[in-house]
């Protein structure tokens, strides 16, 4: 937006900005044609209104949800899940701290006891996030028998809060994702389930959409978690996603340290979409 | 996405009104060139890399070779594929193995990508094929990356070179350096370097990589990128290869239903082949890199 007045380059620069960003091609049309519109209405020429309308429509849409974490249920208990590699142990060792620091107890379940060496790695983070952790008997254990024996702890030790991890798995692989259907049956025995939230990595493009349809499906998603954003990618597929599910978005991770885990902001979120 | 429906099909109603018009005129062409340039923008095709693409098949699909040709829209589904193919790299490359044993090779990538899962499958394939790899832990950043490495060496019957415990203690370029000696002396052919997952714009651990590689001169440098990634692609892309200068590319978890745009990004901006293609979390789902099937798959063809 360098021009002085709104003419064909400024819309070709905003429709280049939305498509890097990972909007994806129907929703940057539907913005362009909203922003458009809105243009015509107001008869302005000056690109500085056209940000701000950008900026104002963004947040609008991404405010549209509610955020809030529902976590009154004793204890209440988290579903972690979402493809490989995305984030969903070290948002686990997170939010632990961020529970921990508002006073809660918290245990956490390796439900994963496929991928090598991810129990260790749940088990840095729960001592990091002053969790404790129910892990398996042995390699493979069934991840629904880790669920149930960690819900179980936590309701004869009064523990507050369940965070349960799961393996990464691929959307399109349906004898995992029934799994999932089966962890939260097992779970759903015993309590009910607070939260199942979905780790969505922000550096992913237009699959998300599919990553999200699919484990809400399978798991019956009700929350979303973006992660990596600490990095260059923007993670505009997440308004996509966020219209076409209604789920909102609940975590944001920004690092591999402890403390980078927030809560959603729309505000903050839409700065680091369009800058 | 496969609700679009694909390409050839889309391409096929755009030409339909157009035929016995004999030459197809710019309007014409401007539409097939819309169709294409939303496919790959649906396929997570960098923006830039789509614009390029879009402008030289446009060019040609203006030619006599089209005018001519007795089913234009085959012709121009022809003329994606084949510009497809030669950004991803026509024919496929192989490892490079150095003549003076031990070939080292180090592994780079954002996190998550599916690095420490490659170094098992590349020591499994190798070993079966006869050489004697081992695999070193130069991740020392993500909590129990080490432990990791072991369990996957020992699945893939591969020793790991682990003189750090890692979570943050010991030096990753102190152990690479370490490991090329003990592989001299230990007699292994191929030294397969794992490291931490970092950000393009972490400097600081960038920097950490090129040290890695400065250190250990390795013989091919595998940038592994997930699939699945989206437009971030060229920016992460161009900072490995500034940071790393990596020789070659590995696109992983192709298992799953992600289009790979990614691998004509990365291709198109580094020029750098991708050789592997990672299709699975199990240590034999690993094939080399087919770039006829992945201009398929980017497009839907
Ligand atoms: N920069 C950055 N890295 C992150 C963030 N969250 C996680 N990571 C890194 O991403 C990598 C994968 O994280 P994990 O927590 O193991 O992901 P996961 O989803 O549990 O992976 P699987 O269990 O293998 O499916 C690790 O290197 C983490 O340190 C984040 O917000 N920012
Ligand atoms: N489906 C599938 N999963 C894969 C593939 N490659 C790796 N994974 C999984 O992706 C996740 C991350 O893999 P890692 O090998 O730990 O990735 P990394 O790049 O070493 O991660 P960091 O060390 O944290 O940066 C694990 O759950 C792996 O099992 C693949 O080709 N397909
Ligand atoms: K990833
Ligand atoms: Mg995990
Ligand atoms: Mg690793």
């Amino acid at each position: 937006f360098t021009k002085k007045t709104i003419d064909d380059d400024t819309w070709t620069d905003l429709e280049d900005a939305l498509l890097t960003a990972d909007f994806g091609p129907d929703v940057t049309d539907a913005v362009i044609d909203e922003l458009r519109a809105s243009v015509a209405k107001y008869h302005t020429t000056d690109p500085a209104d056209l940000r701000r309308m950008l900026r104002e429509t963004l947040e609008e849409r991404l405010s549209r949800l509610d955020s809030t974490l529902m976590l009154t249920n004793r204890p209440a208990v988290v579903l972690v899940v979402g493809v490989n590699g995305v984030g969903k142990t070290t948002t686990i060792g997170k939010f632990a701290k961020f529970l921990n620091n508002y006073g809660r107890s918290v245990v956490v379940g390796a439900a994963d006891t496929f991928r090598a060496a991810a129990v260790e790695q749940l088990a840095t983070w729960a001592e990091r996030g002053g969790a404790s952790i129910v892990r398996p008997q042995h390699h493979g254990q069934d991840p629904a028998s880790v669920a149930f024996q960690t819900v179980e702890l936590a309701q004869r030790e009064g523990i507050e809060i369940v965070l349960i991890d799961t393996a990464g798995r691929l959307q399109t692989k349906s004898g995992l994702m029934d799994e999932l259907g089966k962890i939260r049956r097992v779970i759903e025995k015993q309590a009910p389930i607070a939260e199942v939230l979905l780790v969505l990595d922000a550096t992913t493009g237009q699959n998300g959409l599919s990553q999200a349809m699919a484990f809400i499906e399978f798991a019956g998603v009700t929350g979303l978690v973006i992660t990596k954003l600490d990095g260059s990618a923007r993670g505009g597929f997440v308004l996509a996603v966020q219209e076409q599910t209604g789920i909102p978005i609940k975590l944001v991770g920004q690092g591999e340290k402890i403390g980078d885990l927030t809560g959603f902001t729309p505000h903050v979120f839409v700065q680091n979409l369009i800058g | 996405m496969a609700s679009f429906g694909n390409l050839s099909d889309r391409l096929a109603t755009t030409f339909k009104n157009l035929r016995g018009k004999g030459k197809l005129s710019p309007a014409d062409v401007d539409g097939t060139v819309r169709e294409i340039r939303r496919a790959l923008l649906d396929a997570d095709v960098a923006l830039d890399v789509v614009k390029e693409f879009t402008g030289r098949v446009r060019e040609r699909a203006l030619s006599d070779e089209v005018s001519k040709a007795l089913n234009p829209a085959q012709q121009v589904v022809q003329i994606v594929n084949d510009e497809l193919i030669t950004i991803l790299g026509g024919q496929q490359r192989r490892l490079e193995f150095s003549k003076q044993p031990p070939t080292v090779i180090m592994l780079a990538g954002l996190q998550g990508a599916g690095k420490t899962t490659l170094a098992g499958k590349l020591a499994k394939w190798l070993a079966k094929d006869g050489h004697t790899p081992i695999l070193v832990a130069a991740d020392l950043q993500r909590p129990n990356a080490v432990t990791q490495l072991q369990v996957v060496g020992s699945q893939a019957g591969v020793p790991v070179f682990a003189p750090e415990p890692g979570n943050g203690v010991g030096n990753p370029v102190r152990v690479a350096k370490d490991a090329i000696k003990y592989a001299k002396d230990k007699q292994h052919d191929v030294v397969i370097v794992d490291t931490a997952g970092r950000l393009g714009v972490d400097a600081e651990m960038m920097k950490q990589a090129a040290d890695i590689r400065k250190a250990i001169n390795p013989d091919e440098v595998l940038f592994v990128i997930d699939a699945m990634i989206g437009q971030d692609a060229v920016a992460t892309a161009k900072a490995f290869q500034a940071g790393v200068d990596f020789t070659a590319v590995v696109l992983s978890k192709l298992d799953g239903d992600a289009r790979g745009g990614a691998a004509l990004s990365v291709a198109s901006v580094t020029g750098r082949p991708i050789i592997f293609a990672s299709t699975g979390e199990s240590l034999d789902d690993f094939e080399p890199f087919h770039p006829d099937r992945m201009a398929s798959r980017i497009l839907d063809l």
